[in-house]
């Protein structure tokens, strides 16, 4: 257990690693820096100007600096077009993108959880039927469609929810098209993995032996078909943080998502650097919670 | 022999007179085996007997039919800023299906000749909109099918050698695989198809590489660098259960070389898990795609693809919900049809699924 868990706690470490200098030498490849839109700089104030961040030296040494200036004094720097602080930047967009990441992630855990066990106790029946046509529509409709479209009735034509605003913010419709497709995934994970459940001896054992059904289905076939719904947790982090960026953008909501598109384009090299991390970080560390959660409540998998 | 023989009362010997050979009707009746099939036969006819399948098929094949025959029959191009009798028409701008500008209402009165209609009427730069939405048709399809097409060869191949060598060579690919599948796969895509449209442009001009557009092949590679690693997990998955057969015992001890026990013995029978593999990949990648577009990191201008499509219609939305709607509708239809049709195929071809 404890050698399973170190391993994959190197392995995450490695991967913010590699994810770092991914990210540090091709963002320095990419023409132009953050500095080249302003026309006006002379060449002597452009010089300057590259001194001050450290932008002449040679892009290893950057990379070495900007590391050991991280990991030792936890500094992510300033941001190069703004001045701010981008660690301060990042916990600002983070404070909405966190609250829809968040409950997009439990209504879609909540819905796809009973949607998916009332599919599999109904088993071929009309409420099955409803269920898997709903899913089907859910995973083949994109985030940026979906949010569109809500935006475009809900808001505009029947202006039911107030537009995204500094003073009025109301999470409905972006909550709602963040949460389509993982909860589509995650009913149909249920749904299967609880049909298996119930295909098996213990549950007939102890439908024999006169166990009442609620607990039957609780104690005896949710249990054991949530364990390949946890697997699902660390992707679906990943796939919201990742849509979030689409639809953040949509509604207007300014949440960390959209700061990292602008940050490419304006080649804002410490803040691209400051979201890619602290992202990558986020992912890595659900993925790792999830596989070690997985080992943990299924006994059937043994450590290696 | 007519006359019966006398019997001894416990005799066994039977009358023949009583008896008459079966019809061929009756002898069929006796017929336990079924018609002899192969696996892809016997697939073939389990996903025809699936009624979404067969529809999702048929849904795709139409759109395939549509994207090829309509910009040969339509007389406008995608980029192309309506005109008429010679002269720009300004007015041709943001119509709606089905109708014409007033430039060309007055040109058709004039002169009696029928203008081909707009369908999906035009958008704001005066450029029919239907020849837009097939050509980002066109693109998407053809993004999501070669980047699965080019997922599926490295992965094949990774795969395969991994899984064959077994050993170190197998735990070091494995490593670089498990390394690879943890990164946070979007932020990379859009941090590389950046990197990539920016840098390739001058090393690929004047080849034909420069026709399909910076972007285009940015998306290709990024594809091709992040997501061949889930599919080479499941071929060498594959191949690690597989080369434990006894027929891969026997081929190795009559002498075959490795190469050819891979690929006469060992992959034919993965190959209805990459088949279906590959029918999933092609709408996530039409997806990513219809993302990255979507963010204005898609394929280059004037190109349309449906997620730069539904992009650029979001400006005018209020106004104009029709130039969204299309293009995200065909999204809508194109990846529904290719998950069903998937499906069909799993539930067709995997032989774990067999009841």
């Amino acid at each position: 257990m404890a050698k399973y868990v170190v391993k994959r706690v190197l392995l995450a470490i490695l991967t913010i690693f590699i994810v770092s200098a991914i990210t540090f030498f091709s963002m320095y490849a990419i023409p132009g820096g953050p500095f080249s839109s302003e026309k006006a700089l002379s060449p002597a104030v452009m010089a300057a100007l590259e001194a001050r961040y450290g932008l002449d030296q040679p892009v290893p040494v950057q990379y070495v600096n900007y590391m050991s200036r991280l990991l030792f004094q936890a500094d992510f720097g300033v941001s190069l077009k703004t001045g701010r602080d981008v660690f301060e930047t990042i916990t600002t967009g983070m404070q909405v993108s966190a609250k829809l990441g968040l409950s997009a992630a439990a209504v879609a855990v909540a819905f796809g959880l009973v949607l998916g066990s009332v599919a599999a106790l109904n088993r071929g029946k009309f409420i099955d039927r409803i269920v898997v046509f709903f899913t089907t529509l859910a995973t083949s409709a994109p985030s940026f469609v979906l949010a569109t479209l809500l935006l475009l009735v809900f808001s505009i034509q029947l202006g039911w929810v107030p537009v995204w605003s500094a003073t009025e913010q109301n999470y409905v419709l972006p909550v709602i098209s963040l949460c389509m497709y993982p909860m589509a995934y995650i009913t149909r994970l249920t749904k299967t993995s609880m049909l298996d459940a119930l295909n098996q001896d213990y549950i007939r054992t102890a439908r024999a032996k006169g166990v009442a059904s609620y607990k039957v289905i609780f104690k005896h076939a949710l249990r054991n078909a949530l364990i390949p719904v946890v697997t699902y947790v660390g992707p679906m982090v990943a796939f919201i943080i990742t849509g979030s960026m689409v639809v953040e953008s949509i509604f207007s909501t300014g949440g960390l998502g959209s700061y990292f598109v602008s940050s490419i384009t304006n080649r804002d090299y410490t803040l691209i650097m400051g979201v890619t991390i602290f992202l990558a970080i986020l992912m890595v560390t659900a993925n790792l919670i999830t596989d070690i959660v997985y080992k943990l409540i299924d006994p059937r998998i043994t450590f290696d | 022999m007519n006359k019966p023989l006398k019997k001894h009362l416990l005799s066994s010997q039977i009358d023949l007179a009583k008896f008459s050979p079966a019809s061929e009707e009756e002898k069929s009746q006796q017929e336990v085996m079924s018609e002899s099939t192969t696996f892809f036969k016997d697939g073939m006819k389990k996903l025809m007997r699936n009624p979404l399948a067969v529809g999702a098929i048929i849904v795709l094949v139409l759109l395939i039919i549509t994207i090829i025959v309509a910009p040969m029959v339509i007389p406008y191009g995608y980029d192309e800023i309506l005109k008429v009798g010679g002269k720009r028409d300004k007015t041709a701008a943001n119509l709606a299906p089905f109708t014409w500008s007033e430039n060309e209402l007055a040109y058709m009165e004039e002169t009696g000749e029928q203008l081909f209609p707009h369908i999906f009427g035009t958008d704001k730069l005066c450029r029919d909109y239907f020849t837009r939405v097939i050509y980002g048709t066109r693109v998407s399809l053809s993004v999501g099918l070669f980047a699965s097409i080019l997922v599926m060869i490295i992965g094949v191949l990774y795969g395969a050698v991994a899984g064959y060598a077994g050993g170190k060579v197998d735990l070091v690919m494995m490593r670089i695989c498990d390394i690879i599948y943890s990164l946070p796969d979007l932020l990379m895509v859009i941090l590389l198809s950046v990197v990539l449209r920016e840098t390739l442009g001058n090393a690929i001009s004047g080849t034909v590489f420069a026709k399909l557009g910076t972007n285009m092949l940015s998306l290709f590679i990024v594809f091709g660098l992040l997501y061949w690693v889930g599919m080479a997990r499941l071929v060498r998955g594959q191949i690690l259960t597989i080369k434990e057969n006894e027929y891969v015992l026997a081929a190795r001890t009559i002498g075959t070389k490795p190469g050819r026990i891979l690929r006469k013995h060992i992959l034919p029978n993965c190959l209805s898990v990459i088949i279906i593999s590959v029918a999933l990949q092609v709408p996530s990648a039409i997806f990513t795609e219809s993302y990255l577009s979507f963010l204005g990191l898609g394929v280059t201008q004037p190109m349309p693809s449906l997620g730069s499509l539904a992009n650029e219609a979001r400006g005018a939305l209020q106004a104009y919900p029709f130039q969204l709607l299309f293009p995200a509708l065909m999204i809508c239809l194109i990846v529904l049809s290719l998950n069903l049709l998937g499906d069909g195929l799993r539930d067709a071809f995997d032989p774990k699924l067999r009841r």
